[in-house]
């Protein structure tokens, strides 16, 4: 049996490190290097690997906002260098992670593990991708994917969030964007400086409000600059007062 | 306290020996004078009591002088009572010493006065010392959580990644191994030293600035350049120790580890006037850079240092231009050689 693995460093160095130590398993095939992680996604696409070997600290994007990208992604063994955040994500959620400089004894250690798991069952990243997110480069941005392009938006860009099924759409003054999450994942990531649940479906950036309406009875809506309505239930609108300090 | 004791007796008796003169008898001329001294020792140390604890401000002065008026009248009116109760019958004593309450007045005024004129220099200056030493303090602790963070900052990432570039050199490449393992051993070695050191030359500064940077070239292969020009006079100038480490950093951070494409950095000097300028250039990822907050830490850190040693804000000036990054830096140099300001 072959397994196609994929090996995502911005280090040419590193990335030959991993191959070197891949060299005792004939059945894992190296399919792709990738230099970041927009190379990632494209990769993953395209040869669909059942092992990847991701560094977190990358241009542009981290590999945790790479993952976020990817629907089902494959199974992950993580390659960093020091990184208190990431390893923090790891420890809470019990992943295989290779802390560079590694040995070969330790690459076959994670090795084994993955094997073992690959019998049982595909591995869910949703929980360390919501513990990751606490990275601090991550607390600044939102990446999305539209089409095949990768798109990077700054938390203070974003008007407001808005529920569409298992999509939550971001509305920005270019336009908007869907990504696969809740919005509950979006109440617990996001700083609550910047943003308000005002509504079952809806999460609004405070600095965007200009005006709280009345709405039929006993609700409201909150008006934006850029003129959009975000309703505000009977539940969100105290939580407003307060965040707006009225 | 003993000068003020032997000063306050040869007082008594000064105005004993005037009250004498005046025609009191010698027992009378020493009761007013015990009576009305003591009492002024009192008001005299009830106003020092009430500096130490109450200080007016430079604009308040005249809430002193006020204060003045009120304790030596209270003084002069006790005094009086009290020499009223002990000598009322006597007729003699009471005529002689009526004509002389606008010299006593004046007297006392003038003691007590001066007394609290001291206190108030000596609990000004003692306030003076207090606030200079909390400032140094907050400013020496200000520079060493500065100087921790810049160091784990520097350290570990950094470090793990350079060790596991030496480890992939180590089969395939010794030669380039050994000589990344000298190159890291020796800006180490650099970093550690330098935090003792205040100023430094240029010269040596930037050689430490050459190792991180060849280091980073080995981690990230043809993808880094460097360009490095450096006046033949502005090498021997002087410059804080570590002070462009953490500018270099930063432009690596934004031009190399946030770029995916070919990065040109920059490091240019000169010496103009016996001033040092410096500039160090960078491009960067305008889409998400937009997304970081600030300057980064670097810069921030750079700048309040520069505060620290001239009180100046205006030593560090940035710049974009599309997606080039420049960070200029004026060092003002240190008069003499031998006696340089500390860091």
């Amino acid at each position: 049996m072959h397994y196609k693995v994929l090996i995502i460093d911005d280090e040419p160095l590193a990335r030959s490190v991993v191959k070197e130590c891949l060299q005792p398993y004939p059945q894992l095939q190296l399919v792709e290097e990738c230099n970041n992680g927009f190379e990632g996604v494209k990769a993953i696409q395209q040869h669909q690997p059942d092992l990847i070997f991701l560094d977190i600290q990358m241009p542009k994007i981290t590999g945790f906002e790479m993952l976020e990208l990817i629907e089902n992604p494959p199974h992950v063994i993580f390659t960093t260098a020091f990184d208190e955040y990431a390893m923090q994500a790891f420890e809470a959620h019990a992943i295989d992670y290779l802390l560079k400089p590694f040995s070969q004894q330790r690459f076959d250690k994670a090795i084994s593990k993955w094997m073992e798991l690959s019998k049982t069952t595909a591995t869910s990243t949703e929980q360390l991708l919501k513990e990751a997110a606490k990275h601090p480069s991550q607390q600044e941005r939102i990446v999305v994917k539209t089409g095949t392009k990768i798109k990077i938006i700054p938390l203070h860009e974003i008007h407001y969030l808005e529920a569409a099924d298992d999509y939550v759409k971001i509305v920005t003054a270019e336009g908007s964007f869907l990504k696969k999450q809740t919005m509950s994942y979006f109440e617990d990531v996001l700083s609550t400086s910047l943003f308000v649940r005002t509504h079952r479906s809806y999460m609004v950036n405070m600095q965007q409000i200009t005006r709280i309406d009345p709405y039929e009875k006993e609700n409201h809506v909150a008006v934006l600059k850029s003129g959009a309505k975000i309703p505000v239930s009977r539940a969100g609108y105290p939580r407003l007062k307060m965040l707006l300090g009225l | 306290m003993i000068p003020f004791c032997i000063s306050w007796f040869i007082w008594i008796s000064v105005q004993q020996l005037a009250l004498y003169q005046m025609g009191l008898n010698w027992f009378e001329a020493l009761t007013d004078s015990v009576v009305s001294n003591s009492l002024l020792i009192y008001v005299s140390l009830l106003m020092f009591t009430i500096l130490r604890f109450y200080l007016p401000r430079t604009n308040s002065v005249l809430n002193l002088f006020i204060w003045v008026i009120i304790l030596t009248t209270g003084w002069f009116l006790a005094t009086d009572k009290l020499m009223d109760l002990i000598y009322n019958s006597n007729q003699h004593y009471q005529s002689i010493v009526k004509n002389t309450w606008p010299i006593r007045f004046a007297i006392g005024f003038l003691i007590s006065g001066g007394i609290s004129v001291i206190g108030y220099a000596y609990f000004n200056w003692q306030e003076r010392a207090e606030t200079e030493k909390k400032k140094t303090e907050a400013e020496q602790l200000t520079k060493e959580a500065e100087l921790y963070k810049l160091r784990q900052q520097l350290q570990p990432h950094f470090l793990f990644n350079a060790l596991n570039s030496i480890n992939a050199l180590i089969g395939s490449r010794p030669a380039e191994a050994r000589n990344m393992v000298q190159q890291l051993s020796e800006f180490l070695r650099s970093t550690l030293k330098k935090e003792e050191q205040q100023w430094v030359k240029l010269e040596e500064e930037v050689h430490s600035l050459q190792l991180y940077l060849e280091i980073e070239k080995v981690r990230f292969g043809h993808r880094l350049s460097t360009r490095i020009e450096m006046d033949a006079d502005a090498l021997q100038l002087q410059i804080p120790a570590l002070l462009l480490q953490p500018l270099v950093e930063n432009a690596i951070k934004f031009g190399l580890y946030d770029t995916t494409g070919d990065t040109l950095i920059s490091l240019k000097a000169i010496n103009e006037k016996g001033e040092l300028f410096i500039e160090v250039e960078n491009p960067f990822d305008v889409e998400t850079a937009a997304a970081q907050k600030g300057t980064g830490f670097g810069i921030s850190s750079v700048q309040r240092r520069l505060y620290l040693l001239f009180e100046r804000n205006d030593l560090l000036q940035t710049e974009t231009k599309e997606n080039i990054f420049i960070t200029r830096v004026k060092v003002p140099q240190p008069y003499l050689p031998g006696a340089v300001k500390k860091v």
